[in-house]
């Protein structure tokens, strides 16, 4: 499920659609937002590095965290230092929010931190107009060919939310995701800090959701130091038809990074969420799907030695009903009359597949792109 | 080396925050929540006197909104640390905001506040700047909030602007050698609209030091628990894991003493 939300992020968008956009919330009770954006945000550099994604290069909007952590997280997860700067531009909404440090006389004698030229301040961010013309200036770099995109992140939705107001920055989003020159947009939101109608007007407006929730039910510490290294993660994305698949999965953080665990009982437990509630039964137990496979249905072919025969309408017939003018196909072996001799017809049913459950969901034009 | 100020023998408290011998800190901003039935203020003596210890090398910038200097002089002296002879060292910079209130907006223009809380960036730059220059330079400079919702009371209760404020400060800790420990109150917030101060100053902490009372209690042996959550953060050498510890504690004249719960007879 994260690979689909990686490939997503990868393959951007077609012309005259809007760019994907991913919101990834999380909360005080599962804190592992910054991790899952930094896993989307290291694996879409690498394929951008890779030359597979549509993007050909990354602006982050760094409102959370310095320039110098991603560079060093970029470093880190293996892009090589002298290509971060051309993969990556950094729009540095952090270190000078609100343009304080140009009314105060800089620190002098102290050593600050080297600026590279990848880094463009933005001292004013609750001009959020300003802050879509930036995004669009510092990503023209990576515009060298002729129908180039470059992808967007933003590390903290939340802090744009702090500055500017709900409608303007949820105005941004669309005019990035509508931007002929944007493949893809993420970014991440704490849902604590918002009202509920906040977290679900950015849904609307994004085409892919994911929530981390924690594992089990709030107790104690244990539980606490648990949601620090696991989550689960339900992801609404939302297709171009306008359907809506929800999926889920788990995440594990080490010291490696984030590794995403599949559930085994998934599929049980987002069909179970998804049905309506009536008073039979639409799913069956695992003992009935196991006594349902034991059936032997009268007209399937068993398997146990006898010629297979192929319904004929008029060969059912009983023998002094024929019509003697009839002449049977050759390609029609001739059937002895003792197994006719019932007078009745038989179906022989071979099922065209047994990979897939007669009911499933799946949509099989699914990857078509028409 | 005036003995008084060694560095005490690692306690559960520092073990739980990572902190070494050092004065440094693996974390940028910890948050002390605290609440009436339990105060806080002691994490911050321990932090003030951990940072001016001689083998720290450390500076402190302490802004003082609760209690005058003298008030601290006096509790650290017991603790073994003298915080007039830090002061003259440079080493410890008190910025007495005891009547610190801000113009009300509106009265000397629509962004009053803003400038009022540039004009204590500015100090907290100042100060830091007179760190930097000190004789024995370098070394962690230890920024020590007490307390917050003072700053939210002389803001006229705008969080905004308190937070905007905390954010520089915060930025601080990533272009210098420097931390944030700021104490607020838990029990004060009791709407929805304004505890979101207190979730915004959990997400923007490394570390989250909690005290409460007893669950059984009032205890004489016992003056409360702390509950440190370690949110971990990057090092050089990748991400530190994560790490929730409970303890007790019991707070003395010259110190605190930590203890697990019923290693204490």
């Amino acid at each position: 499920m994260a690979d689909s939300i990686s490939r997503s992020l990868r393959d951007g968008c077609l012309e005259g659609e809007h760019a994907p956009a991913l919101i990834i919330e999380d909360s005080l009770a599962t804190p592992l937002g910054p991790s899952v954006f930094d896993h989307f945000l290291a694996n879409l550099v690498s394929q951008i590095a890779a030359g597979k994604s549509q993007a050909s290069g990354l602006v982050i909007v760094a409102l959370n965290r310095s320039p110098s952590f991603y560079i060093d997280l970029l470093v880190r997860k293996g892009v090589e230092t002298l290509l971060v700067d051309k993969w990556i531009q950094i729009l540095d909404c952090y270190l000078d929010p609100l343009g304080w440090k140009n009314q105060v006389q800089p620190l002098e004698n102290v050593q600050k931190p080297i600026m590279k030229e990848t880094v463009v301040v933005f001292r004013n961010v609750r001009d959020i107009n300003k802050l879509l013309s930036l995004i669009h200036e510092v990503g023209k770099g990576f515009l060298g060919q002729d129908k180039a995109r470059f992808a967007v992140a933003i590390d903290l939705v939340s802090s744009l939310l702090r500055y500017a107001s709900l409608p303007s920055v949820a105005g941004l989003l669309n005019n990035l995701r509508s931007s002929d020159q944007i493949s893809s947009v993420f970014g991440l939101m704490h849902s604590d800090l918002h009202e509920p109608r906040v977290c679900m007007a950015l849904a609307y407006v994004s085409s892919m959701f994911a929530s981390l929730q924690p594992i089990g039910s709030p107790g104690n510490l244990q539980w606490l130091e648990k949601n620090y290294q696991k989550a689960r993660l339900h992801v609404r994305l939302k297709r171009r038809n306008g359907r809506v698949k929800l999926l889920e999965e788990e995440l594990h953080l080490d010291q490696a990074g984030i590794k995403f665990v599949a559930i085994a009982s998934e599929n049980a437990y987002v069909n179970k969420s998804l049905l309506p509630k009536v008073q039979f039964n639409l799913q069956l137990s695992d003992q009935e799907r196991v006594d349902r496979a034991k059936v032997i249905l009268p007209y399937e072919h068993q398997d146990n030695g006898e010629a297979i025969q192929i319904y004929d309408g008029r060969r059912s017939l009983p023998e002094t009903r024929r019509d003697p003018q009839l002449v049977l196909p050759l390609a029609v072996p001739a059937i002895p009359e003792t197994e006719t001799s019932s007078g009745k017809g038989e179906i022989h049913y071979i099922r065209d597949s047994d990979d897939e459950r007669p009911d499933s969901d799946e949509d099989p034009d699914d990857d078509l792109d028409i | 080396m005036n003995p008084s100020l060694s560095p005490s023998v690692p306690n559960l408290l520092d073990e739980a925050l990572g902190l070494g011998r050092g004065g440094s800190a693996p974390w940028r901003v910890a948050l002390v929540q605290d609440c009436v039935e339990t105060s806080g203020a002691f994490l911050l003596h321990h932090f003030l006197k951990r940072a001016l210890s001689a083998e720290g090398a450390g500076a402190v910038v302490f802004l003082a909104l609760a209690h005058p200097f003298s008030h601290y002089d006096r509790v650290l002296r017991k603790m073994g640390c003298n915080l007039s002879l830090q002061r003259n060292k440079n080493k410890l910079h008190f910025i007495d905001l005891l009547n610190l209130e801000f113009p009300v907006a509106g009265q000397t223009g629509q962004n009053a506040l803003e400038v009022g809380f540039i004009g204590l960036y500015n100090k907290i730059l100042r100060s830091v700047e007179a760190s930097s220059l000190r004789d024995d330079k370098g070394g962690w400079i230890s920024i020590i909030i007490d307390d917050v919702s003072l700053l939210e009371i002389a803001a006229h209760g705008s969080v905004s602007h308190v937070l905007d404020f905390l954010q520089y400060c915060t930025t601080l800790t990533s272009e210098l050698d420097c931390s944030l420990v700021v104490l607020n109150h838990e029990d004060i917030y009791s709407s929805e609209e304004e505890i979101r101060l207190l979730s915004h100053l959990d997400y923007l902490s490394d570390v989250v030091i909690k005290t409460e009372p007893l669950a059984t209690g009032i205890a004489a042996d016992v003056h409360g628990q702390l509950t440190i959550i370690n949110k971990g953060v990057f090092t050089e050498c990748g991400r530190s894991m994560n790490k929730v510890h409970n303890f007790q504690f019991k707070v003395k004249d010259n110190g605190v003493d930590f203890f697990y719960p019923g290693s204490q007879f």
